[in-house]
């Protein structure tokens, strides 16, 4: 365990002095604090809290963003350190293959957690300080910043994947954005296009639901849509969900299984490979 | 730290290695044992597999055949850990996390070996970067990441050393401060493996020689072994007074072979179990002779027999 802590400091030292950290803090803080203003004009009308509101605008936004992120920070992990030549050290001290892919996922993992909860959080208090707000709603936005962590790992794990295939970084960088593509466009795009297609209603509730559950950004939205009653109505997709009994532990449970499947392949392809 | 009563034992043994990649074998039924607290000095040409071969004792990479132990286990299985505790690496032109400083690099592997920060401050001091330990790694020069490099390999007192090319990049004086702290460590009883093509640096360091080419070990042996494999001629140089020469060379007679006569001094050449004889021979020839350089063969001779074809 030590030595998955040292390794992980160190990516989160590398990922403190390149900004990284600083500017993902940022990003995600400037963009909830603008989706919780622009959030917090219709609640007036509508039986719900502004927290609430933001809560699901920041979850449709953080479904690209997230995995951007997390696929920038961890496209280049492995391949790189291999292409430079620092892997070759690396190995001959007494650390364990798979303390180094852990090692680099906690550390990355970490980064995206002060990201997260330091952007999204640091703009909720903003938010209730200036409107005075009270906890209620708290523990949604909370559930939210949590399921965009588990978000984030997954494609911190398929970026690992991604660079411990390819030989080289450039290939790594092209295949990292062809992964976020299909993952967070392309896949619910075939998917909705092939329903609206379907006449004769080939795919029925049952397979669309299961289609929709295996993506883990679909998991991620249906995951915080589902959280409200009222909304999730109102959200369309997440209807779907509650009625196909997606329940939010199973969602949880597909992502996490995005997370380990593409890291467990990643170490094994990582133990074979010669250097 | 290798104990006395262990001083006998292999502390590196290969045995009928072969490593292919592809379709190209890269090391071709390399055995060879190493006892603790010797130096060997690996040369060959470039491509003759003196990396693989560092690489495979290290356990970055697997045999195709044959096996490798190294501290009495399997460099090469997860488990050897423990091994690599005790050993230290410096790659062939090292790279390092350009965006760290000195100090920072250092620490870093000093935490993965469970080293001291204290030694890190030593040894930083020892290989004369002080100064530049503030620095980002990517500001320094090819001298000054060989020093980092040798730093990091020196970390916890390693009990086996490989260094690979570890002075390509060193200007001479940084050269001779290498070969002492090698010396020093050598003392201490640490085994090191050294690959060079500097010949005439390691020549009075090395206790053996392992000769590479193409994937094949052509000579494994001490410096004495290796002249005797060779049997290459030893030549002499005797002065006489001068307009001598020719006369000196036909009293020497037509068993000598005389590379070379002009006025006041003759080059000669003979093999080993003739060199006393001659030696005899030329005092013999009385006051004529004024002076008798002997010139052993070279190390660079011996190695370009060796990489010649003769020798397979």
């Amino acid at each position: 365990m030590r030595m998955i802590w040292i390794l992980a400091l160190k990516e989160l030292r590398d990922g403190l002095r390149n900004r990284w950290i600083a500017a993902a803090i940022i990003l995600l803080g400037v963009l909830a604090l603008a989706l919780s203003f622009l959030g917090a004009a219709p609640t007036g009308s509508v039986k719900v809290s502004a927290i609430d509101i933001t809560v699901i605008n920041l979850a449709s936004l953080s479904v690209y963003l997230i995995p951007l992120i997390a696929l920038m920070l961890s496209y280049d992990a492995l391949v790189g350190e291999f292409e430079r030549g620092t892997m070759l050290l690396l190995l001959t001290y007494p650390v364990t293959r798979w303390q180094v892919i852990l090692g680099k996922f906690l550390g990355h993992v970490l980064i995206l957690f002060i990201a997260i909860f330091v952007g999204y959080g640091g703009a909720l208090l903003i938010m209730s300080l200036i409107a005075g707000a009270g906890t209620e709603g708290w523990l949604a936005y909370l559930m939210m910043m949590m399921s965009s962590l588990v978000l984030g790992a997954v494609f911190v794990a398929l970026g690992y994947l991604v660079s411990v295939l390819v030989k080289e970084r450039a290939t790594a960088a092209g295949t990292a954005i062809g992964l976020w593509l299909i993952f967070v466009v392309l896949y619910d795009l075939i998917l909705f296009g092939a329903l609206l297609l379907d006449d004769s209603q080939v795919i029925g509730q049952q397979l669309f639901s299961t289609l929709m559950l295996i993506s883990p950004t679909d998991s991620y939205r249906i995951f915080n849509l589902s959280m409200f009653e009222g909304i999730s109505q109102a959200a369309g997709i997440a209807g779907i969900a509650s009625e196909a009994g997606m329940s939010s532990s199973l969602l949880l449970g597909v992502m996490l299984l995005w997370v380990s499947l593409p890291l467990v392949a990643t170490l094994m392809l990582f133990q074979r490979r010669e250097l | 730290m290798a104990e006395q009563n262990n001083l006998e034992k292999n502390i590196i043994s290969l045995q009928a290695v072969n490593k292919q990649y592809g379709n190209e074998t890269v090391l071709h039924d390399v055995n060879f044992n190493v006892q603790a607290g010797e130096c060997i000095v690996l040369v060959g040409h470039n491509g003759a597999g003196k990396t693989t071969l560092m690489k495979l004792m290290l356990g970055l990479t697997r045999p195709s055949s044959g096996s490798i132990k190294v501290l009495q286990g399997n460099p090469a299985i997860s488990t050897a850990v423990a091994q690599r505790l005790s050993l230290g690496y410096l790659p062939e032109s090292v790279v390092f996390y350009e965006a760290m400083t000195g100090r920072e690099v250092l620490a870093f592997y000093a935490d993965l070996k469970g080293a001291s920060h204290k030694e890190c401050k030593n040894l930083l001091e020892l290989v004369g970067l002080n100064d530049a330990s503030n620095r980002k790694v990517g500001t320094y020069s090819k001298g000054m990441r060989q020093r980092l490099g040798l730093a990091q390999a020196m970390l916890g007192n390693p009990q086996l050393l490989f260094l690979d090319e570890p002075t390509t990049g060193l200007d001479p004086l940084l050269r001779q401060h290498f070969y002492e702290l090698i010396d020093e460590l050598h003392k201490e009883g640490v085994t090191s493996i050294i690959s060079s093509h500097a010949l005439n640096e390691v020549e009075a360091r090395a206790s053996r020689f392992i000769i590479m080419k193409s994937g094949l070990i052509v000579a494994n042996g001490t410096l004495d072994e290796l002249y005797h494999q060779a049997a290459l001629p030893i030549r002499m140089q005797v002065n006489v007074e001068p307009g001598q020469a020719s006369i000196v060379a036909e009293r020497l007679g037509s068993d000598v072979t005389i590379d070379n006569v002009n006025n006041q001094s003759l080059s000669l050449s003979c093999f080993k179990e003739e060199k006393m004889p001659l030696i005899r021979h030329i005092s013999g020839l009385g006051e004529v002779v004024h002076d008798l350089q002997i010139i052993p063969p070279r190390l660079d001779e011996v190695y370009s027999y060796f990489m010649s074809g003769e020798s397979l």
